[in-house]
Formats: C-alpha cells, sequence, structure tokens
C-alpha cells in the first residue's frame, strides 16, 4: 500500500463506485439459473446455494445486507451459506431473485474486459485456495474463508472494467506494451490498483478485517503473508500459470513463481506440483467452466 | 409474571366444533410482567378477543412483538380496537426485512392499504410507535426485558425471550430447527453441519435457564418428512429440545389448521408416548398443549 494510493483514491470516487456497484448486474449464468432454480418448486436448497456462492457479486450483495447495521450481528458473517443459516433459505432466495432483477453484467464492457474469462479465474482461484487450505489443514485457516477470498480477490478489476471502462482500457494496454502486472499499470494508469479498490468496498460491506487486508495486499510482497493470503497468492499463481480463465494479468514469459514460506515449508515445492497436489484441480476447473462459460453467448 | 393464550392456531384461523376446545385464533399470548407491563407476543386473530378486555381498563399501554409478518401472526392487528381510541399508547416491535429493505413499520402499512382496509393509519388515534430490533440486543420495557433471538422460517423470525425478576419465558414464532441442505457424501456436508451445530449452541446458550419454552409444534416427526422447509418444529423436536435446555415448561403450540381437538390430543398422546414422557419424572419438563384461554403464572 503506498501513500500516492491513498491520496488518489478520492471520497468522491469512493462515493461512486461503491454507489455503482450496489446497482451492478450479476453474472449471467448465475441469474439465468436463478431465475430457472426459482420457478421449480422442487428445487434443492443446495442448487440454489450453488448458483448464488458462484457469482461475485451475488455473494458480496447478500455478506453486504446481512453484515450491514439491521441485525446487530456480533461477528461477521463470511459465506453464503453461513447466510443462510442465519436468514433462512426462502429470504437469501427472496434475495437473489433481486439482485436477479437488476438485469445482466454484459459479457464484454468498454474496456474490452471479458467477464466470463474474468469469473472463471476467479471460481477456479476460490476453489483451488479453499482446497489448499483444505489439505493445510491449520486449525486457525477457514477454507470457506479462503473460497471467498479467492472468489473476490480481484473484484476491484471487474469495478474498473465496469465503471472506470476508459481508465481500465488503457491499463491493460499499458500493462502488455511495458510487460508489467496489471497491478503494477493500475498505479500507473488509474492511481490505485484493484487490491486497494476491492478492500475499499470490502470495508463499506462491513467484510471482516483479515478478508479486507486479503484482498487488499494480494499483490504487495512488503505485506505480513497471512496463511490465508498465502493459499490466496498459491493458487492465483496456479491458475495463472495454466491460463485458466483471463484476470487481465496473464503468465508473463520468465515470471518466477514465489511461492509463500509457509506453504513451502508445508512441503510445496514448485507451482507446477502444488497444481498437481491440489485433489481435485480438475473437477475445479471443470465446474467453473461449466458455470461460466454456458449461456455466456446472451 | 403471567402467560395468558389467546390465540395457539397455525396459518389459519379455524373456528367451528372440531376446534372448540383448544380454540381456533391464530398466534396471540400476553404476557403480563410482575408490575402489570403488558406485552402481546403476534397479533394473530387472537388479539382481537384480548383487545375487547382490555377496553375495560382505558388508557392501554401495549407492547406488541412481532415474531414475524405472515398473515396468521398479523392478521388480527387492524382489529387492535386499542390503536382507534385516544390517550392510548401502542408501541410495535419486530424485524427488519431485509429482502425489501423496511423495517417494522411496514407491517401497519402494508395492511392498512385502500383495497384490502378501509381505514388509514392515520384514523388511528392511538398513540403509535415502532421499534425496529437488533439480533440479542435486549429491550427493557417495565420491569422486564424481552429480547429478540434469530429462528428459521422462510421470512425473519425473532423468537422473543422475556426475563421478569429471575423467571423467564420463551415464545419461538416460527421456528424449524436447521437443518442440513447437504446430504453427508456432498462436499459442503461437513462445513454446512458445522455452521447449524454453532448457530444451534448459541440459541441454546441464550435460552440458558428459562423457565417456560413456548414453542411451534405444528407437525409430528412423521408428518415432517413432507413439510421439510416449511419452517416449523416438531412435537417430538420440541421435547428434546425442551430436556436439552432443562426448562420447566413446554408449551407446544401453533396447532396444525387441520387438526380436530380429538386428532390434537391423539398426536400430543403418541408424542409423549414416543419419547418416553413420564409425567412427573425427575428433571422431566411438564408438557403440555396450549388452548385459548390457557393462563400461566410464573
Amino acid at each position: 500500500m503506498t501513500t500516492a494510493s491513498l491520496i488518489t483514491l478520492t471520497p468522491e470516487l469512493e462515493l461512486k463506485l461503491g454507489n455503482a456497484v450496489e446497482r451492478m448486474p450479476a453474472f449471467p449464468r448465475s441469474v439465468q439459473q436463478i431465475l430457472d432454480l426459482t420457478r421449480r418448486i422442487d428445487c434443492l436448497p443446495k442448487q440454489l446455494v450453488g448458483v448464488i456462492e458462484k457469482d461475485p457479486v451475488m455473494t458480496v450483495k447478500i455478506l453486504r445486507v446481512i453484515n450491514s447495521a439491521y441485525y446487530g450481528l456480533p461477528s461477521r458473517i463470511t459465506s453464503v451459506g453461513h447466510a443462510v443459516v442465519f436468514l433462512g433459505l426462502n429470504t437469501i432466495k427472496n434475495l437473489a431473485l433481486g439482485f436477479a432483477a437488476v438485469g445482466i453484467l454484459p459479457r464484454m464492457n468498454a474496456a474490452g474486459f471479458d467477464v466470463q474469462r474474468y469469473l472463471l479465474h476467479s471460481l477456479v482461484v476460490a476453489g483451488t485456495a479453499r482446497q489448499l487450505a483444505t489439505q493445510l489443514n491449520d486449525g486457525t485457516l477457514e477454507p470457506g474463508d479462503c473460497y471467498i477470498a479467492g472468489l473476490l480477490h480481484d473484484f476491484g478489476k471487474i469495478v474498473f472494467a465496469e465503471f472506470l471502462a476508459g481508465e481500465f482500457l488503457a491499463t491493460l494496454a499499458y500493462a502488455k506494451a511495458n510487460h508489467v502486472p496489471l497491478n503494477v499499470a493500475e498505479q500507473a494508469v488509474i492511481g490505485v490498483d484493484h487490491g486497494m479498490v476491492g478492500a475499499m468496498l470490502a470495508v463499506r460491506w462491513q467484510f471482516p478485517e483479515h478478508l479486507v487486508t486479503c484482498i487488499r495486499d494480494h499483490h504487495d510482497p512488503a505485506a505480513a503473508p497471512s496463511l490465508m493470503m498465502s493459499c490466496l497468492r498459491l493458487a492465483d499463481q496456479i491458475v495463472r500459470y495454466h491460463e485458466i480463465g483471463d484476470s487481465g494479468n496473464p503468465w508473463h514469459a520468465g515470471e518466477e513463481p514465489v511461492l509463500p514460506d509457509a506453504l513451502r515449508e508445508a512441503g510445496v515445492h514448485d507451482v507446477e506440483s502444488a497444481a498437481r497436489s491440489v485433489g481435485s484441480f480438475e473437477k475445479i476447473i471443470s465446474d467453473a467452466e461449466l458455470f461460466a462459460h454456458i449461456g455466456s453467448e446472451r | 409474571m403471567k402467560v395468558s393464550f389467546w390465540g395457539v392456531r397455525g396459518s389459519i384461523p379455524v373456528p367451528g366444533p372440531r376446534t372448540v376446545r383448544y380454540g381456533g385464533n391464530t398466534t396471540c399470548i400476553e404476557v403480563r410482567s410482575d408490575d402489570g407491563t403488558l406485552f402481546i407476543l403476534d397479533a394473530g386473530t387472537g388479539i382481537f378477543p384480548l383487545a375487547q378486555k382490555l377496553l375495560a381498563a382505558l388508557p392501554v399501554r401495549a407492547n406488541i412483538f412481532i415474531t414475524h409478518t405472515h398473515w396468521d401472526h398479523i392478521h388480527g392487528l387492524p382489529f387492535f380496537t386499542p390503536l382507534y381510541i385516544p390517550g392510548n399508547e401502542v408501541r410495535i416491535h419486530g424485524a427488519y426485512d431485509i429482502v425489501n429493505g423496511r423495517g417494522i413499520e411496514q407491517v401497519l402499512d402494508v395492511q392498512l392499504q385502500y383495497s384490502y382496509f378501509p381505514i388509514r393509519e392515520a384514523e388511528m388515534r392511538a398513540g403509535i410507535e415502532y421499534q425496529t430490533l437488533k439480533v440479542g440486543v435486549g429491550v427493557a420495557v417495565g420491569d422486564a426485558v424481552v429480547t429478540p433471538l434469530l429462528l428459521n422460517h422462510p421470512t425473519i423470525n425473532f423468537g422473543y425471550r422475556i426475563e421478569c425478576n429471575g423467571k423467564s419465558v420463551f415464545f419461538t414464532g416460527d421456528h424449524e430447527p436447521w437443518r442440513n441442505i447437504y446430504e453427508p457424501e456432498d462436499e459442503g456436508w461437513a462445513e454446512f453441519q458445522h455452521l447449524i451445530e454453532m448457530q444451534q449452541n448459541q440459541l441454546d446458550a441464550a435460552l440458558a435457564g428459562i423457565d417456560v419454552l413456548i414453542a411451534d409444534s405444528s407437525y409430528t416427526a412423521a408428518e415432517y418428512p413432507s413439510k421439510i422447509g416449511w419452517g416449523h418444529g416438531t412435537l417430538e423436536g420440541n421435547i428434546a429440545w425442551a430436556r436439552r435446555l432443562g426448562v420447566k415448561k413446554l408449551v407446544c403450540t401453533h396447532h396444525e389448521p387441520t387438526r380436530s381437538d380429538d386428532d390434537l390430543e391423539r398426536v400430543f398422546a403418541a408424542a409423549l408416548e414416543s419419547c418416553g414422557y413420564t409425567p412427573g419424572a425427575p428433571g422431566e419438563p411438564e408438557i403440555m398443549l396450549s388452548s385459548e384461554g390457557m393462563e400461566l403464572v410464573l
């Protein structure tokens, strides 16, 4: 985190982006599936939850309302499953229907950023981070939190693409032309990176501190690496290395993997073997592809 | 503290010869604290006969606590005649509705729309106040404290714990114990199971030391499999719950509307037997069916 980034994100911009996200439509596949499922009286609750928790927009909107001051909860809710336990399935279903009614996120925006491929990236990072956390089996680490961190770590990019489209288009071009990581290009062009914007929104949504930190600092090598951040960073590298989806930041030729110490100590040697060690990596990919791609022609 | 039952039926009023012993009015429970402060739990059609009694001693100071806004729990509210008399004071408490973004003030607003009721709220002459409650935050009224706890129903439902001078009663409103939406072989089963156990443990902890448990006992255990997700409990489930909490008295209420008095007694006796219940055995709670006109003194 740099001082410059704090200065650049003016209160006006913060307010603009924050309010814009409230009205942001969800991803095409989930909107379509929510509408289909809620027409069926025999719809299984787990099917509905399975759709909602794969959509970053639906997820943030549900966590935002549940963590708002209305119920005065003593602790933060960090998963869609927990939201279901807390508010009941029918309430979550009706919230989701409300979000579905906002419309559908267009596949292509003015920034030329493909939201379906972004979703695929986010879903596979989320699933992989959860698997890594499960395998580490550290008593302090919630695999569900790692999933959410993975699903939302790049949320700032989709916000840029939707609401600062011109700047983000220039950012993508800058990164390509100068062979720099996207977050560096964001700093250069927009003045703030997607981690900072994602974290700003996460604070606004009253997400718990550890999740905010993880989103904010996932590209900051100087940040104190929590175990959750280590899982997220490794998952992000695995997914980029394997070119699954696209978050606007492809694996660069010559890019050196940076394995988090905690995971190196846990016996992970390199990105490739880490990917193999994630038991259901292929299934995570195929599930995410199924979700992110079907209906993408709409 | 004195608890009086004015409406004990679930879902819809069912007057007639089949229900004369237990009563056909929907949920309404009057609680008087030691200093006479009036609490009314829910405003089903049972609130109408209660209103008739209250008119004998004006002015009325009523503290209405709505568990949730499904019809059978608010049906009688526009017929709560003290609302029309100047000098009376009625304070209506309830939950924030997360789906439509409104507090409990919406309850009369919705009911008194032109097409559905001839009188506007502005024409009601009593002082009416609304208080939207937060989960777990007690409200002190007179010599009692009422604490709302979030239960499980197809809309936001508060159970209310009323505590007065060391005695306490808890009314569930409508509540179906949390259940896992996944099958044991599903990936999400263990995590969800952990969440629902945590939720149940938190509720049980918040109910520690209660004397009387008044619980939604709509169904029998045998009927339940075809009613999953409808948001109601079972006789057998509540007997187990009452034993676990160590309450002195369990009152089974929200009787299924198609049950005649004879049917109700038959299923109740069968449930007690299947649970191996021996009245008066050491450590066993006293277990009874609610009926209109029944009074308990704590």
